[in-house]
């Protein structure tokens, strides 16, 4: 290792913890988290509004939304009893790399409450109330693809988006799937084609939604100084952002607005680039209206303009905004997670492999994701050599 | 009475379970905000204090989206026929998930009134489910 930017670049401020001669609190869940988090907060002179990043053991998008926080960093690595650490090493780095400054870690676990009270209360999850479970679910949904429909629904009566406006988003992308002998569906669709497939939850289309396939992929990343000495002309990471604003889609601020708005433009402006600089656009999607969001969110056009924006086929080969160049989440592939596929494909394309589907000359590629319910984003910029 | 998955319930929502049974409709509320707070919870999403009461609220509201389900979701079934998804405004401020109902699926609107309507649950507690006012 050449550099220790490491050292010194961040510091322990505040903590706080609980315990009882009895051996059982008085609190538990996400109550019990919050006081903590309240408490740890206190003892360093700072409040939740500083607060930037959070580190959980878990899924982190739970006590955020349960805090209303809207973290730009998340650090949500699962280890067992040393996660803790491992998180504190992640986040050293981030602060250190400035893509957060105020990181709050938490932890809280009863077991001798929860064995106490179990009996009397069986639903009760060991860290908070199931969102989903209690509050969404009787209704009938058919997660995740209502949430989507959900967010369809609200653009289209806010913005006057139509159907055949996200239609066109998957016409587009199944023309790049045809040029990809791997994609899944590679014969090409018309706008008609979507408006006719099924509809099991409206406005979606049966074609609105992505495929259900098996896939797996992987990535390798190192220092610059190493990169530069191996078997593949590099791909560097020019900037990146995270945003996270809830976790069921009832508890989503604005359904037209993904926290893509704050992780596309931290991304872009770590790189230095704004969206013209952009070749390739990797853009999740997971059904069409996700993908005309991210758009919107990411600053290629205005909130609401996303549907004329894609109306005139500029998204497909050829076109001024080559997205989602591998046939996407439509046509390509969608395993479950499909993020891994929106940086193997972002980084083929900068490094010219591509063959037919090839956006020549392309030189800075974005890998934008989404998961959950549009519950959280993280955007990577990716760039050549000839970029640095 | 509709089949549908019921709902689970934890320390937090109690309270709003239990009123249900005599079919009122109550809401946490931060008392230091002056909020109405959705999902139910001890702690005030935005002041993140812990003063927080429950009242009683009206059972107005506005559909905000809306989803048709033409086929069934967990817990449904395809007997019950298509049914919509939806999430409502509260006239108190907070916005929930919810099904409408008494009207064809597709009369639902975007931005049209809706009042609570109560559907009973198997354990003597009441699913809160809206209809067009």
């Amino acid at each position: 290792m050449s550099t220790r930017t490491l050292r010194g670049a961040a510091a322990i401020v505040g903590v706080t913890d609980a315990s009882s001669p009895t051996g059982e609190l008085d609190t538990r869940g996400r109550v019990l988290e919050a006081a903590m988090i309240k408490a740890a907060l206190d003892d360093a002179g700072l409040t939740l509004a500083d607060v930037d990043g959070i580190c959980y053991s878990g899924v982190a998008t739970g006590i955020a939304e349960y805090l209303d926080l809207h973290p730009r960093y998340v650090e949500g690595t699962f280890v067992g009893g040393s996660s803790f650490e491992v998180h504190v090493e992640h986040a050293a780095a981030a602060i250190a790399t400035g893509l957060c400054e105020v990181v709050v870690g938490v932890y809280a676990s009863t077991p001798r409450q929860d064995r106490r009270l179990g009996a009397s209360v069986p639903s009760f999850g060991p860290m908070g109330p199931d969102v989903g479970a209690e509050w969404e679910a009787p209704y009938g949904p058919r997660m995740p693809m209502t949430s989507y429909a959900l967010a369809a629904s609200r653009h289209m009566a806010q913005f006057g988006t139509t159907s055949e406006q996200l239609a066109q988003i998957a016409v587009d992308t199944r023309r790049w799937a045809a040029l990809n002998p791997r994609a899944r569906h590679q014969d090409p669709i018309m706008v008609d084609d979507v408006l006719a497939s099924p509809t099991t939850v409206s406005p979606l289309h049966q074609l609105d939604c992505c495929l259900v396939t098996d896939g797996a992929g992987a990535y390798v990343l190192t220092s610059a100084e190493r990169a530069r000495d191996l078997a593949r002309p590099p791909v560097y990471v020019l900037g990146a952002g995270t945003g996270l604003d809830h976790w069921v889609i009832s508890q989503m601020p604005d359904l037209t607005v993904t926290p893509g708005a704050i992780s596309g433009p931290a991304a872009f402006a770590h790189a230095g680039i704004t969206p013209d600089d952009v070749d390739v656009l990797m853009g999740y999607d997971s059904f069409t209206i996700t993908a005309l969001l991210h758009l919107e969110d990411l600053g290629f056009c205005a909130k609401g303009e996303g549907g004329a924006f894609v109306e005139d086929g500029k998204l497909g080969p050829g076109g001024a905004l080559p997205m989602n160049t591998n046939g996407g989440g439509l046509s390509y592939t969608h395993p479950g997670q499909y993020g891994m596929f929106l940086l193997v494909e972002a980084a083929r394309q900068l490094r010219g492999e591509c063959g037919p589907r090839q956006v020549q000359g392309a030189e800075i590629a974005v890998a934008h994701g989404c998961g959950g319910v549009l519950s959280a984003t993280g955007t990577i910029v990716l760039g050549t050599e000839a970029t640095l | 009475m509709t089949t549908r998955r019921e709902p689970t319930a934890s320390d937090e929502s109690i309270a709003f379970w239990d009123a249900t049974r005599s079919q009122r409709f109550v809401l946490p509320w931060c008392t230091d905000c002056d909020i109405a707070i959705w999902y139910p919870r001890l702690v005030c999403p935005q002041c993140r204090g812990t003063a927080v009461e429950w009242r009683d609220a009206s059972g107005a509201a506005t559909v905000h989206a809306y989803s048709i389900h033409w086929k069934p979701g967990n817990g449904r079934v395809e007997d019950d026929g298509p049914y919509v998804v939806a999430l409502v405004d509260l006239a108190e401020g907070a916005r929930m998930m919810t099904n409408i109902v008494g009207c064809p699926v597709d009369a639902v609107t975007v931005g049209m009134p809706v009042h609570l309507e109560w559907e009973p649950l198997s354990d003597g507690r009441h699913l809160p489910v809206f209809r067009p006012a």
